[in-house]
């Protein structure tokens, strides 16, 4: 899977199932602070990362993990 | 003592969303029910239900606070804006005072299924995301208006079988009239998805006759076949006098009794004339009324032979010979079990305001216990004083509400 794949996939899901404003993911984007993703979010973001990829996220990895860009990273590491 | 008065209602219903609509239908005696034929692809003995609208709340609430609620707890948002509106009590008044929460709700089956399906084929729990435990708890509708509003005062669930809204409003009037809450957004919420009522129909309680759905519920009549499930939800507004006066409020009437009683009788699904009339005598005897001070009962009758038996016999007990007019709006709404008792206090409210009662739909031929009773057939325009509510559930809990014209 390339990685404009993986970033429209992810932007995909950020605008349809977490209602997130299309024009507040960016590559530098915050995760938590310029989109709203609180941490009940992220429970649910695991389900619809397995959902649109096939594996699941681990906590620990997401370390570190904080913007749109990053974020596309770990799901590219992930899955190629 | 404090006295207790209704300052606001909101409804969501499948004869009506709102209480215009839902006074149009009480008027024409224009029935709810209809056909969901996945019922019986499913399973069940009786595709028969009450037909709900599906409330859109995608751009009223935020997505957090959204992802919690459970098809009742939807319902119950909806009925609940319309009586903060009605009681003119808006974000500021909210974040200034301490306002209570308190709904009747029996179950939330769908999102309990849902999760376990998913536990069955991932056997992984981090695969559930996070909005299943807060749609699949009894207290869904409580926990979800209580954040929603950001609520101050008490907040919990009455789960109580078909008393259950029924019993959240008279809680409630007991925690203003002891001068415990100024103020309490109470009422029923039941969900309407063909999971939550399969164990229901396996009992063989629900009409058949899904030939004339409109036909299928009627309480009372000697050629019923059984009940129509049926759900949405009701919202009231209860509230101290001087509170309200303080405030410049409306006041639509006052709440004047609840009574309650158990059966105590062996028979889970068994009514029972004494319990009723043991709840009934405990609200008249609560408001300081007598039989000859009620206009107007509506009748918990479900259109069952036995829950409708024991309500026309302990009615009769109580009120033989006097000018209480009955009707179970029932008869078009169908069973709305959880929601009931608060949708039956408010359908009551809209007669008392619009001075009818409205029609026991479908009693062609009374049975032998209701044929002595002052049965409304049609639409009766009278002036409408007094409300007596009854609301009785599996397990013998009964409720009674006694609601009265405000007087100074």
């Amino acid at each position: 899977m390339d990685r404009m794949e993986i970033e429209k996939k992810v932007r995909d899901f950020l605008v349809e199932e977490l209602e997130i404003d299309e024009d507040k993911i960016f590559p530098e984007a915050k995760l938590k602070d310029d989109m709203g993703i609180d941490s009940l979010d992220f429970v649910d973001i695991v389900v619809i990362v397995e959902r649109n990829f096939g594996f699941k996220i681990k906590a620990e990895e997401m370390a570190g993990v904080d913007t749109f860009s990053k974020f596309c990273d770990y799901i590219e590491s992930k899955v190629n | 003592m404090k006295r207790v008065v209704i300052t606001g209602m909101g409804i969501w219903s499948c004869i009506g969303t709102d209480i215009d609509e839902v006074r149009e239908s009480l008027l024409e005696g224009k029935s709810g029910i209809g056909i969901e034929e996945e019922r019986l692809g499913y399973g069940y003995q009786s595709a028969l239900t009450g037909i709900v609208r599906k409330p859109v709340l995608k751009g009223l609430i935020d997505r957090h606070l959204r992802r919690g609620l459970s098809e009742e707890a939807e319902y119950a948002f909806m009925a609940s804006a319309q009586a903060f509106k009605m009681a003119d009590i808006d974000e500021k008044y909210l974040e200034d005072h301490e306002v209570g929460c308190i709904f009747g709700n029996d179950s939330s089956a769908k999102p309990v299924i849902e999760a376990a399906r998913i536990m069955d084929e991932k056997h992984d729990t981090e695969l559930l995301g996070q909005s299943f435990i807060f749609q699949a708890m009894n207290s869904t509708v409580t926990m979800n208006l209580s954040t929603i509003y950001r609520l101050k005062g008490v907040n919990f669930t009455v789960s109580a079988a078909c008393a259950s809204g029924s019993h959240s409003i008279g809680l409630a009037y007991m925690l203003i009239r002891n001068g415990l809450q100024d103020v309490v957004l109470c009422g029923g919420a039941q969900e309407t998805n063909f999971y939550s009522m399969a164990s229901f129909d396996a009992l063989g309680a629900f009409s058949k006759n899904m030939q004339e759905p409109a036909k299928a519920s009627r309480p009372f009549d000697r050629n019923r076949d059984g009940l129509v499930p049926s759900g949405g939800a009701a919202a009231l507004i209860l509230e101290d006098y001087d509170h309200a006066v303080a405030r410049g409020a409306n006041v639509i009437a006052e709440v004047t009794g609840y009574g309650f009683s158990s059966n105590g009788t062996p028979v889970i699904s068994q009514p029972s004339d004494e319990g009723c009339v043991r709840a009934m005598a405990r609200a008249m005897k609560d408001a300081g009324m007598t039989p000859d001070d009620i206009d107007y009962i509506n009748a918990h009758a479900t259109s069952t032979r036995q829950g409708d038996m024991f309500e026309a016999m302990a009615i009769d007990k109580l009120f033989h010979g006097k000018h209480a007019l009955i009707s179970s709006t029932k008869s078009m709404t169908g069973h709305e079990c959880w929601m009931a008792g608060a949708s039956e206090l408010v359908y009551s409210l809209i007669m008392m305001q619009n001075d009818f009662v409205a029609p026991n739909i479908n009693l062609d031929e009374p049975d032998e216990y209701s044929a002595c009773l002052n049965i409304a057939r049609q639409t009766v325009h009278t002036e409408v004083n007094a409300v007596l509510s009854n609301s009785f559930g599996f397990g013998g809990t009964n409720s009674a509400l006694i609601i009265k014209k405000f007087r100074q």
